[in-house]
């Protein structure tokens, strides 16, 4: 029964991602600030609706919905949208929202069309390290997808500016500085909670395995991605590479953690086959 | 009808260097203004004074003054009348008015449709307020002139585009750098292009200006009026390294910064974002430069370019600018022609006259048993009441006095007796 409840409560969400992704898509045309608000209050709205589907589920099952792809999914898109309000309400980068909300709106659609599977429900998923591991993941992950999008932004802007022609992104973007300003807030937040993640994630292993690592694929997969970023933050620092380079960067090493968190269960398999089923 | 003249000097009319001298600080506005108020043959003055227009605004009590207020400003500012003459407009009336908005509304600005000329404008006014100079007529045809701004802004385009070269490299800045009041600008040559770029592009909104130039007294002079710092034109390599915005204007011949030289200053200054604006020709800066990673160049071909593109559109906002400004010039005249002594006491008349048969029309429907004479005799009674109340009034308004101002007790009785046109 409560199942259900939360099965709808996540219907509405959905359709708040979607009204709100409406909204910043005219915005992005017509640029009437009243529009860009009251998009964003959608997207608050509906990030809400999706903690309350969350939290019906959690209390009825007593475990997290991360049971198989479409939870994760779900919970993955409800992490990108705490992280882009917070972000938002600390940098005020109106057109992000153009970028999360069109995010978000297809990862809910998407989890609405994954079919559900019951996968049968061990006991290993259950902790208090799992939940910290999970959490920093997930909201380090959507920290790192927001870097991608302002990076994806940054590239639109500079490119205009570089060629000599602005166009239709010119008056819509912000300066290159304010994207490379918040595309490095997003990357620095983003590895540090990923760090975090990882660290509690080789605790939970040892809890539960009794070693700290064991070559699983997703293990090797998801300490390559910090590595990556790793790499991206040492060569902003050190070697100066900001703007274009920095923003190129943070758009690969994205398609990295795609590949970590789709491809690696689809393809490879692993301790965390529940993950992708 | 009360006159409305304007004089100025703006920068179509007149070269910087005379503007400079024409010019009114705020210390100098008020002595000025309180010695118009002071002269007999000067009713209201208003003074509007910024780095590109002086105007100053009056109602001559007699005659038309302009003799005098152009003698004032010869001998106020120490010049002679033959060195700024030529450089004068005199508007009058419905041209001044005209002028009047044209400049608020910022059609009549060097950067047409930049924001700032409002503001001064408010403060001008303001200050003629607070020192009594300006009275019911200037005070009323400034709300006019904000109003219409206000308007042109709100419902027009102008401010949207960049229209001038100065504009979109400013607009261009803006977009590459987020603040641009922590930036440092390195001018190369110190020539009146350069001081022209800085005077109208960035003088108060960057952090600090360097300037290079082969001849070192020069770059002293131009650093010393921008409060900036000057460096010999051989250690311009060194300067790239903290500068953020390089303005180029030299004449030299051969590029002064080549691709070379700025890959290696990017590197000591970590790859920070580099604009280049080239407004030489022929060209300083070296046009391989806008491939160097975070370095963007914009030579005077590519801004003129920009501009090109945002004009046709500048000219169709242009066009319901300016009739919003018709408009208002249309309105504030009828309500001048509408201070005259005759059709106040007309239209107070008719005011009174109709409320009278309006209050008839709907009481003596309801006074069943009354005979044709006694309708006639309350008919009579009614108006006679009306006219008597406004007896008294209108004999003031006939003769208010010597010493007093006409127009504002005319404008106070059609304020009292909502006498108005309707605006808008």
């Amino acid at each position: 029964m409560e199942l259900q409840t939360a099965g709808i409560v996540l219907d509405f969400a959905v359709i708040f991602y979607c009204i709100s992704m409406a909204g910043y898509l005219v915005f992005l045309f017509n640029q009437k600030p009243v529009l860009q608000k009251i998009s964003f209050y959608i997207v608050s709205l509906a990030v809400a609706v999706h903690l309350a589907s969350i939290a019906v589920y959690t209390l009825t099952t007593g475990v997290l919905p991360v049971q198989n792809l479409s939870q994760n999914l779900s919970v993955a898109a409800f992490a990108l949208g705490i992280m882009f309000i917070f972000f938002q309400y600390k940098y005020e980068l109106k057109i992000l929202g153009v970028f999360a909300a069109v995010l978000l709106s297809a990862m809910m659609v998407a989890v609405i069309l994954i079919p559900e599977t019951h996968g049968t429900r061990t006991e290993t998923l259950k902790g208090i390290w799992l939940y910290l591991h999970i959490i920093l993941v997930f909201t380090g992950e959507a920290s790192l997808a927001l870097a991608c999008g302002t990076g994806i932004l940054y590239l639109l802007q500079e490119k205009g500016i570089k060629n000599k022609a602005p166009g239709f992104f010119f008056r819509r973007l912000p300066s290159l500085d304010l994207l490379d300003n918040v595309g490095y807030a997003c990357l620095t937040t983003g590895f540090a909670l990923l760090t975090m993640g990882l660290v509690t994630g080789f605790v939970y292993a040892k809890i539960i395995w009794g070693r700290f690592w064991s070559w699983d694929v997703k293990e090797v997969f998801s300490v390559a991605t910090w590595l990556v970023y790793a790499a991206v933050l040492h060569l902003r620092l050190y070697s100066g590479w900001r703007g274009k380079r920095s923003a190129v960067m943070t758009i690969i090493g994205f398609l990295v953690i795609i590949f970590t968190f789709l491809g690696v269960n689809m393809l490879l398999g692993g301790h965390h086959q529940g993950f992708t089923r | 009808m009360p006159k409305i003249i304007l004089i100025g000097a703006n920068h179509k009319t007149a070269p910087v260097e005379l503007r400079e001298k024409m010019s009114f600080s705020g210390e100098e506005i008020l002595p000025a203004l309180e010695y118009f108020k002071q002269n007999p043959d000067i009713r209201e003055s208003l003074i509007f004074s910024t780095c590109n227009r002086i105007e100053i605004l009056y109602v001559p009590e007699k005659g038309d003054q302009v003799e005098n207020v152009i003698n004032f400003i010869a001998e106020y500012k120490n010049l002679d009348v033959s060195e700024f003459k030529t450089a004068l407009y005199i508007y009058r009336n419905d041209d001044a008015i005209h002028h009047l908005f044209r400049v608020a509304s910022s059609l009549d600005s060097m950067v047409v449709g930049e924001p700032q000329i409002l503001g001064q404008i408010k403060q001008a006014y303001r200050t003629a307020v607070e020192c009594r100079a300006s009275g019911v007529l200037l005070n009323r045809l400034m709300h006019k002139a904000f109003n219409i701004a206000k308007r042109v802004r709100k419902e027009t385009g102008i401010g949207d585009n960049a229209v001038s070269i100065s504009y979109a490299a400013i607009k261009l800045a803006n977009k590459i750098f987020s603040d641009l009041s922590t930036k440092q600008v390195l001018l190369l040559g110190a020539g009146e292009m350069a001081e022209l770029a800085v005077e109208h592009l960035i003088s108060n909104r960057v952090n600090q200006i360097v300037v290079a130039n082969r001849t070192f007294t020069r770059a002293v002079a131009l650093a010393e009026k921008f409060r900036g710092r000057a460096v010999k034109f051989e250690e311009r390599l060194e300067a790239v390294k903290d500068a953020d915005i390089i303005i180029s204007s030299t004449g030299a011949t051969d590029y002064v910064l080549t691709r070379d030289q700025v890959r290696a200053a990017m590197k000591k200054r970590n790859h920070r974002t580099l604009f280049f604006i080239d407004i030489a020709v022929p060209r300083d800066i070296d046009p391989e430069i806008n491939n160097v990673s975070n370095a963007y160049v914009y030579d005077i071909d590519d801004l003129t370019h920009i501009v090109e593109s945002n004009r046709e559109q500048r000219k169709k906002e242009t066009v319901k600018a300016e009739r919003f400004i018709e408009e208002g010039v249309l309105k504030f005249r009828a309500w001048l022609e509408s201070l005259a002594i005759v059709p106040t006491i007309k239209a107070l008349n008719d005011k009174i006259t109709s409320i009278v048969e309006i209050e008839l029309k709907k009481t003596l429907p309801h006074l069943k048993n009354l005979s044709q004479d006694e309708i006639n005799a309350i008919h009579r009674m009614t108006q006679a009441i009306a006219s008597r109340t406004i007896h008294d009034p209108i004999r003031f308004l006939r003769n208010t006095g010597e010493h007093r101002d006409d127009r504002l007790y005319l404008n106070v009785t059609r304020q009292l007796f909502n006498l108005d046109i309707p605006e808008d």
